[in-house]
């Protein structure tokens, strides 16, 4: 192929790659420009480019908005999405392994339960949620948010494809003869295998719960147990009674993004290789 | 929906007696590893199911207007009830038609975005891998929020389109809103059907070169076909995110007066319980997670039975 003809195929893919790019991008480029003007510049400057940088006592600010109830909002996100999706992964993936690896009774129904339960929406178990927690007087608690935010049932579906891929039987059976038992071999042999299925887990996870918003919505009222999502939703409700808050919302937005997309330019090469798996096998 | 759910076919058990030790041994671990994931799946799982089934099939009944409210059985009263609602209706049909127009273009938008980052015709693959999947990273609530700003008038740095179109008026508002779930779920949909591309094995590709295919024909004869498995998946979870729509429209209700407090299913069934009326709250989240599984099992059923022909 001579380079003349390779430059034109290139051209129309390279320019559809282009455009997408700015569409995908543009938004939070914005919002980082916004988020560094202060609120006279905000509306009166270009909205995709810097006017004086202020980003940090714009930060300064927000964070000591009613007494830093923001960063409360973050912790508390971090708690949720985070402590959930670490937890959830390893029980996904304990009962996932359980399900290629030992043949027992009630397995594939088991199994075809679960896999129902990915299909259920989950905002159909935000209501009845609230309803069971309401009961034992639970509401308006972290616990009410966590425990259910554990339960990861496409967890179980792709540990169980990535462990009878990934992990031989021949392996467990060589860890066997050598007098280790099944659950040290689960967590000394099997979890290395599958480690970049487990972070794929992991992201997919985390990123389920950290979009959840009808169930911390239903389940709490008390502002200082809000995943930052809530909080900022609110606060952006206030906005036509409480101007300030606009610029709030827009730096709370871009910070509260910020440890998403620096984990996954850290954790790309994990979910790059096993994101298909599930898909694919 | 066993084609691509249950990727690992049951193995027959094998022949009981056969080193009955072992299997003793691992009988013995099952429980530790099953029971944790078990236990929360059936207490945050099937109990809510079925309470919120049991809830719907009560209606609470007081004597006189402020009287001691109590249940009684009410049979398929709330059903009733759901049943008759318009407004649910014409939020099942709003969120349809949502649906129908959105999943193609967010879909055929990450086909070809996966097909060209596959092709080998561009370059700086990483960087625009990366670039379309950023937007994942934005909650749809943070997503709303940003997005309901870059709409208004005045905020937005398309002042001149924004200033001719109102996109949050009653006739744009949903389509606004598809392009939001668009923005964020592209990137996500993309890297799933272009982890499907990357596992097919390169003598493929050459043997269709071999013969002559170009590489558009290579795209349409051998690669999506070959991804099918992955574009039903991500079909599947696509119908799911529709008719569950709920950040979207409940945050658009501050940006614009079109987005009532019964624009989707889901906004129904949180309003109707804020009112509070569980009951009927729970028949109209009933009647939703059964629509959503029969629409996910349908598509599943359709496209198999042409995968089987």
């Amino acid at each position: 192929m001579n380079a003349p003809v390779l430059i034109k195929q290139r051209a129309l893919p390279t320019l559809v790659m282009a455009v997408c790019t700015l569409y995908f991008l543009t938004p939070i480029w914005w919002l980082f420009v916004g988020a560094s003007k202060n609120s006279d510049q905000f509306t009166s400057t270009n909205p995709l480019w810097f006017a004086d940088f202020e980003l940090f006592a714009n930060i300064g600010d927000l964070f000591a908005y009613r007494d830093g109830v923001f960063l409360r909002w973050m912790l508390n996100s971090i708690l949720y999405t985070g402590g959930a999706a670490l937890l959830g992964t390893v029980l996904a993936a304990m009962c996932g392994y359980a399900l290629a690896k030992y043949r027992f009774r009630g397995r594939e129904l088991l199994f075809n339960v679960v896999l129902s339960g990915v299909l259920v929406p989950a905002t159909a178990l935000a209501l009845p949620l609230f309803l069971m927690f309401s009961k034992v007087d639970a509401t308006n608690t972290f616990w009410a948010v966590f425990l259910p935010s554990l339960v990861n049932p496409f967890g179980v579906y792709l540990a169980r494809i990535y462990a009878t891929a990934g992990v031989p039987d021949e392996l467990l059976e060589a860890a066997r003869i050598d007098g280790s038992g099944e659950i040290r071999t689960f967590f000394k042999v099997a979890t290395r295998l599958m480690f970049p299925a487990l972070v794929t887990i992991f992201l997919f996870h985390f990123v389920a719960v950290w979009n959840n918003f009808l169930l911390p919505l239903i389940m709490l009222s008390d502002e200082r147990l809000f995943p930052v999502t809530l909080g900022l939703y609110t606060w952006n409700t206030q906005v036509n009674q409480i101007p300030e808050l606009r610029g709030l919302v827009i730096i709370g937005a871009l910070l509260s993004i910020t440890p998403l997309v620096i984990a996954f330019l850290l954790l790309q090469r994990f979910w790059r290789n096993g994101l298909g798996a599930g898909a694919v096998k | 929906m066993t084609q691509i759910l249950t990727a690992a076919p049951a193995k027959p058990a094998p022949p009981s007696g056969a080193k009955p030790g072992r299997a003793v041994r691992h009988g013995r671990a099952v429980p530790f590893f099953v029971v944790p994931f078990g236990i929360l799946f059936v207490l945050f799982y099937l109990l809510p199911i079925g309470y919120a089934i049991v809830q719907s099939l009560y209606t609470v009944e007081r004597t006189g207007t402020f009287g001691p409210a109590r249940e009684v059985f009410g049979g398929f009263t709330q059903y009733e009830r759901v049943f008759s609602d318009g407004a649910f209706w014409t939020s099942i049909g709003r969120v349809l038609a949502f649906g129908v127009v959105q999943v193609p273009v967010m879909l055929g938008l990450a086909l070809l975005l996966a097909l060209l980052l596959d092709s080998g015709l561009v370059k700086g693959r990483r960087f625009f891998r990366l670039a379309f999947f950023v937007p994942y990273a934005v909650p749809g609530v943070i997503a709303a929020i940003m997005w309901g700003f870059l709409y208004s008038p005045n905020l937005s740095p398309l002042k001149p389109v924004t200033s001719a179109i109102d996109f949050l008026s009653a006739d744009l508002v949903l389509w606004a809103m598809a392009n939001v779930v668009t923005w964020v779920y592209v990137g996500y949909n993309m890297l799933i059907i272009y982890s499907a591309l990357l596992a097919v094995p390169a003598e493929v590709y050459e043997a269709a070169r071999l013969d002559g295919a170009g590489a558009w024909r290579i795209a349409w004869s051998i690669k999506i076909p070959l991804v099918m498995p992955a574009i039903v998946l991500t079909t599947v979870f696509s119908i799911i995110g529709t008719l569950q729509l709920l950040a979207e429209p409940q945050v658009f209700r501050s940006f614009s007066s079109a987005v009532s407090s019964t624009y989707t299913p889901n906004l129904t069934v949180y309003s109707t319980s804020s009112i509070p009326n569980f009951n009927l709250a729970a028949a109209f989240s009933v009647v939703l997670a059964l629509t959503t599984f029969v629409l996910s099992f349908v598509f599943l059923r359709i496209t198999q039975r042409r995968g089987d022909a």
